[in-house]
């Protein structure tokens, strides 16, 4: 079952590009069964954990794919999201051409971040990290307008250095122990220690990473790449890319492979911090929609690293909580800014006004899910912000749990002003074609607006049972991780 | 010593990536620093008069693995061209269709996203 969420994916991408050629319905459908699939699939591995041998080799020999807590955690973020962004692309990707092009990168997209979740070891989490990004460059580019392809081009050269970084700590990790296996290389560091060459390689990977999840002062890729592409793009990048192959892989390699002690995670926690305060003060003087919340994701990753940088039980699961929590919600904030740009033919603040009469779902959808940013009770936002803030204090860093408050109201500042500007504030006349949004669309938003709310009952009950959260955080918590 | 020399490589590709302006020619560092590195990984498993790592009928597999040098770093270079060449292409169709729209190669005058 394991290897589906990457076979699957990926031999639809093949087949849809071949069976699907200048028929746009065909390849919704099938993109879209897919995608249905695989979100089924996620929700079974819950609470299983199991090592897949590739082809029967077993492990020092060949290539594991290895399930456990965490990365069954991230399998559901992905797809569940990819399966809106999915639904939504039937009626926005219309205004494209080459719609079977279109799914066949998605599809990719989705091979790869599996991959990267489900991977075994260090080198097959580089390639299927390639097989994200190299799907990723060109669905940025896919519009090949001005603004698209300069992004495009940006994101890709800081993406292929950022590549190279990591494979360059991958050469060094495997002179030093002598394997790529994961499991293996934890339990050789764990015997030797941590050596110079080690330790060069843990800031490879940190700054690699690093740029992959676009923490400041790694992040100048973000705000031009997540805003140029196709909506349902934007979504997925910013809400599972950057976390599928930035933020878990560093989570994975600093807690899992290299069990780091708290000396070096303040590199962690100064990144988190660092990106907290510098995404909110750029976001909040944007009068771009897209551009605005390209910014905020930086700033909401910056939550998460300093989540887990602060090292303890308590802000692993906040950081785990928030990261799916900004999953739901940043995707379903950029789907919304698509339909605002599609309905309207602008996603400049100062030109956009009263959509909430003529775009109800989009009003109200967008309502949940900037509220559940700015973290305010009782959507999720708001409790995965509290264990953080939390987790800070009983860590002992008053002083970033200031931090985090203050960049929580600059937060609600500027969610409140894309309310006011787009949706509150008096009618203008620019409404051109639509006068409400197609079905898919809206049922799109709508299955991520409920998850907002649906997401803060975790706090109730997952957060004790050992099902996700607590999960995935023990997974992170235990010293090295078995075979 | 001879790895510094890889380090030199992969730094001259960087410093072309970060200094150039004309598209192509960031290209042509990123491809450096790939090289570098890819100069690097079959370095690590390199053995100073070892055997290919093809094994005869007959040989141990103890006493050959003492002789042949390494052959899976060999494997992950040859999958990392492969990537490369992906990426390259991609890259490559992308500063053509930005000639096409802007006219121009120089990174410089490529600027419409700011803020």
């Amino acid at each position: 079952m394991l290897v589906l969420f990457i076979a699957l994916p990926l031999a639809m991408a093949l087949l849809i590009l071949l069976l699907a050629r200048s028929r746009p319905a065909l390849s919704d459908w099938l993109a879209n069964l897919t995608l249905l699939t695989l979100a089924v699939l996620s929700f079974y591995s819950i609470g299983s954990s199991e090592l897949y041998h590739m082809g029967g080799w077993v492990t020092p020999l060949g290539i594991d794919l290895r399930l456990d807590p965490l990365a069954s955690l991230l399998l559901i973020v992905v797809n569940v999201v990819s399966l809106a962004a999915g639904l939504y692309s039937v009626e926005y990707m219309r205004s494209y051409t080459a719609k079977d092009h279109y799914y066949g990168l998605f599809l990719l997209l989705v091979t790869g971040m599996n991959g990267v979740i489900l991977a075994g070891d260090l080198f097959n989490l580089y390639v299927f990290l390639e097989v994200a990004a190299i799907a990723s460059y060109a669905l940025v580019a896919f519009g090949c307008a001005h603004e698209e392809l300069e992004a495009s081009f940006k994101y890709a050269v800081l993406g292929t250095v950022s590549s190279t970084i990591i494979l360059i700590g991958v050469a060094l990790v495997y002179a030093v122990t002598g394997t790529l296996n994961m499991a293996h290389i934890a339990a050789r560091i764990s015997e030797i220690g941590m050596t110079s060459p080690l330790l060069l390689a843990f800031g490879l990977f940190i700054c690699g990473f690093s740029l992959k999840a676009a923490l400041v002062p790694f992040h100048a890729w973000l705000p031009d790449a997540h805003p140029s592409a196709p909506a349902p793009v934007s979504a997925m990048l910013s809400g599972v890319l950057i976390k599928a192959i930035g933020i878990y892989v560093l989570a994975r390699l600093v807690f899992n492979v290299f069990g780091i002690g708290h000396g070096e995670l303040t590199v962690l926690r100064w990144l988190g911090i660092i990106s907290m305060v510098v995404g909110a003060l750029l976001a909040a003087g944007q009068s771009d929609i897209k551009r605005l919340f390209a910014y905020s994701s930086i700033s909401q990753v910056g939550f998460i690293a300093l989540g887990l940088g602060l090292g303890t039980p308590l802000g692993m699961i906040g950081a785990l909580y928030h990261l799916v929590n900004h999953a739901v919600f940043k995707s379903l904030l950029f789907l919304n800014a698509g339909v605002v740009e599609n309905a309207t033919g602008t996603r400049n603040l100062d030109e956009l006004g009263g959509l909430n009469k003529t775009l109800p779902v989009t009003g109200v959808t967008s309502m949940v899910g900037s509220l559940s940013i700015a973290g305010i009770p009782p959507f999720n936002g708001f409790w995965s912000k509290l264990l953080i803030i939390l987790a800070c204090v009983e860590a002992g860093f008053l002083w970033a749990a200031v931090v985090a408050v203050a960049v929580s109201v600059v937060t609600l500042v500027y969610q409140l002003k894309v309310q006011r500007h787009a949706f509150f504030s008096d009618p203008k006349d620019l409404l051109t074609s639509w006068t409400k949004e197609p079905p898919l669309m809206s049922l799109a938003m709508a299955v991520l607006a409920l998850g907002c709310i649906a997401l803060s009952l975790l706090v109730i009950t997952g957060l004790k049972t050992p099902y996700l959260i607590s999960a995935a955080q023990e997974t992170l918590m235990r010293f090295g991780f078995g075979l | 010593m001879i790895y510094s020399l890889c380090l030199l490589l992969i730094l001259v590709g960087l410093y072309g990536v970060i200094v150039s302006r004309h598209t192509l020619k960031i290209v042509i560092g990123l491809v450096i620093m790939e090289h570098g590195v890819h100069l690097l990984l079959i370095l690590i498993g390199y053995r100073a008069g070892g055997q290919p790592p093809i094994v005869d009928p007959g040989t141990l597999p103890a006493l050959f693995a003492g002789q042949s040098v390494d052959p899976l770093p060999q494997a992950l270079v040859l999958t990392s061209i492969v990537i490369g060449l992906g990426v390259l292409a991609l890259l490559v169709a992308l500063c053509v269709r930005l000639y096409e729209r802007y006219g121009t190669f120089d990174v410089t005058e490529i600027k419409r996203l700011r803020g």
